[in-house]
């Protein structure tokens, strides 16, 4: 297996909750709860979930755009977590993310050029000519024209700007990109010709990706392993074929037989789970799902249950697995 | 065959904008079946919500005007009502729920009030009794519990799969021929969106509504839809029972999409993708709408506009492809007012 490229570990972030006159605070929403992982070289790691699972969260405290309440982030060999803010942005030239809205995370008053140029800027590489050299060169990589430069975000289409945001993102000649629902803005067929470059671009250059999504299909399509989320919680993780093939959380389970197939004579029992989410601002005790899960125990609502490697490579909290480790 | 509801005879509605005049739904026929569940699938910009405002009376005006056509409710044509008439239809022969629950309820009313005054604009002489009682025959109908309690609650207490069945409730209050469900599920999770599209597959079958089901989503289709209609900038591009699209499709638009999808079950090694976007409405004036991003086309595809081909007695398709292969074209009515 190739080199750990981002370790995790327990990572956490909560959110105060203020009420009252004196902003006093009455309690945590816990976004993020205790999530561990690591992200090999080379690969996809997919990280899905559904709304207030945490996983944009998780996202942003990788690149410390928000700060984590507790844990330790690894990318190198070098604790990320610990640095200064100064050093913390000569770190970033290695990671950078590709946002989802490709309508608010350009600004709309810097053309093409601009935009693509500035982080070069920032990490003061290169020399004038050899940055405009650069923009050109990442315009066409991604498909888009010299013409384009002197242009303004209006002027492209949902896809074009997607683009320009991957475009962006590998200025830097980065190692490791976090993807935050890349494609989910935007249409069908030009989400494939998104999911694509992203894929030939990791070929090309040798990128490193991690991949948020709620859309389990393009998670699947893009990915070679697969964290599940729920609750601010990382509940199952392993390779993408494995997941798909045989998910052992029973939420997994659940999340995968509620996407609808496109192919009418496909037949599959179907596991509707009953109820919503949970706030996370008040979660239940023990496993956060037992409120929802069909094969729920005693155990569940008391104890928390902990990741465990159940086969090789394929990790699950579940106490129903718990009997296999012994 | 079933009895047609809902006809919808050569619809064209057009903005009218500073920039000039933007057909955005152009020439549409298609109707609604008793009873059926009707798919139309289209990426944005395709017109598929502006044909279902336009069948509501919904369309806002100015700018927006429907130029021509009919559509045809039990014989009467809602293109030709007046904003009153066009009242006591909605809600009570056709009904609509929309997209994004939050936005289109009130939240300064409790759920009771709203269903409350549905009920009642549509039945004026029924008491606040029975109106209560109708209320709550309905939440429970949609699988809310604690029907009673909930309706004096204020929407923002309600979750996001809640308030869809409270809409859906809303919809379905006065016994409609036609629910017309403007992507429905889209703005909710995966579990929650099983939970919806299986609860709008009971009430079909239970109350025998019809359902004009509009989404992007070729999943959600083929999982809750009889028959599909394809739209592309403004047109019907294609047409089928739900099998017959996703086995045999004709039109090259509706090919690509499918093989566009990811699919969850196995993996493919890259996607296909269509080149190009689709053009603005009312861009290209003559050929197929297509044909810049299709790789079937042929000489004539730019010169001249395909009509509708009809390959079998339920699959058409917008494309020259099926002339080739011998199939007869369609009478097409052109109605104009």
């Amino acid at each position: 297996m190739s080199k750990v490229l981002l370790k995790v570990e327990g990572l956490k972030k909560y959110f105060p909750i203020r009420k009252g006159v004196l902003n006093k605070q009455v309690g945590y929403v816990k976004a993020v709860d205790d999530v561990s992982f690591e992200v090999f070289e080379g690969e996809t790691l997919g990280i899905v979930g559904e709304s207030g699972c945490g996983k944009s969260t998780t996202g942003r405290l990788l690149m410390r755009l928000l700060e984590p309440t507790e844990g330790k982030v690894e990318f190198a060999g070098q604790q990320i977590s610990e640095l200064s803010k100064d050093e913390m942005r000569k770190a970033r030239r290695d990671i950078q993310m590709i946002f989802q809205d490709p309508y608010a995370s350009l600004n709309p008053r810097h053309s093409i050029g601009k935009i693509l140029e500035e982080p070069l800027i920032v990490h003061g590489m290169g020399s004038a000519k050899e940055r405009k050299q650069k923009v050109l060169e990442l315009l066409e990589i991604v498909g888009l024209n010299e013409y384009h430069i002197n242009r303004y975000p209006h002027q492209f289409s949902g896809g074009q700007r997607q683009r320009i945001g991957i475009a962006r993102a590998l200025m830097t000649n980065p190692r490791l990109i976090i993807a935050d629902e890349p494609v989910s803005a935007l249409d069908v067929s030009i989400q494939s010709q998104v999911l694509n470059l992203l894929q030939e671009l990791q070929k090309d250059l040798k990128l490193t990706y991690i991949f948020i999504s709620h859309d389990l299909g393009v998670v699947r399509h893009i990915s070679n392993r697969v964290g599940v989320m729920y609750l601010g919680k990382l509940v199952e993780l392993t390779a993408s074929e494995d997941l798909y093939a045989e998910p052992l959380h029973p939420y997994t389970q659940a999340l995968l037989a509620s996407v609808p197939v496109p192919d009418p004579t496909f037949e599959r029992e179907q596991i509707i789970i009953s109820g919503d989410i949970p706030s996370a601002s008040n979660p239940p005790s023990g496993c956060a799902f037992h409120p929802r899960c069909p094969f729920k125990k005693e155990q569940c609502s008391q104890v928390v249950p902990k990741m465990q490697e159940v086969k090789p490579g394929h990790y699950v909290a579940c106490h129903l697995y718990e009997a296999t480790q012994h | 065959m079933r009895k047609k509801l809902l006809e919808i005879k050569g619809l064209e509605t057009t903005f009218f904008t500073d920039n000039g005049q933007i057909p955005a739904v152009d020439n549409i026929e298609f109707s609604v079946h008793e009873g059926e569940i009707l798919g139309i699938v289209g990426e944005s910009g395709s017109g598929k919500s502006v044909t279902s405002l336009s069948i509501m009376g919904l369309i806002p005006s100015p700018p927006g005007k429907i130029t021509g056509g009919e559509i045809l409710l039990d014989g009467k044509n809602l293109a030709k009502y007046t904003d009153k008439q066009m009242q006591k239809v909605r809600g009570k022969d056709i009904a609509m729920i929309f997209q994004e629950p939050m936005t289109s309820l009130n939240p300064l009313f409790t759920i009771g009030d709203q269903l409350k005054e549905a009920i009642s604009i549509h039945n004026p002489k029924w008491s606040k009794k029975e109106a209560l009682a109708r209320a709550v025959e309905i939440m429970k109908l949609v699988g809310l519990p604690r029907a009673e309690e909930l309706l004096k609650d204020y929407p923002h207490q309600l979750s996001g799969g809640m308030r869809q069945r409270v809409m859906i409730a809303m919809a379905l209050v006065c016994d409609p021929q036609v629910l017309i469900a403007d992507e429905p599920t889209t703005a909710l999770d995966v579990t929650i969106q099983a939970q919806i599209l299986q609860l709008m597959k009971d009430l079909n079958k239970r109350l025998n509504t019809a359902v004009l089901l509009i989404t992007h989503d070729l999943g959600v289709v083929a999982e809750t839809c009889e028959r599909v209609i394809v739209m592309y900038a403004g047109q019907i591009v294609e047409e089928a029972p739900v099998q017959e699209i996703f086995s045999n499709p004709k039109h090259p638009y509706t090919q690509g999409l499918i093989q566009s999808v990811p699919d969850m079950r196995h993996k493919k090694d890259s996607l296909y993708s269509i080149p190009g976007t689709v053009p603005k409405p009312g861009s290209i004036k003559v050929g197929c709408r297509f044909a810049a991003r299709c790789e079937y086309a042929m000489e004539r595809c730019l010169q001249e506009t395909p009509p509708l081909f009809e390959a079998t007695e339920q699959h058409r398709s917008r494309c020259f492809l099926l002339e080739e292969q011998g199939v007869e074209q369609r009478v097409e009515s052109v109605i104009k007012s």
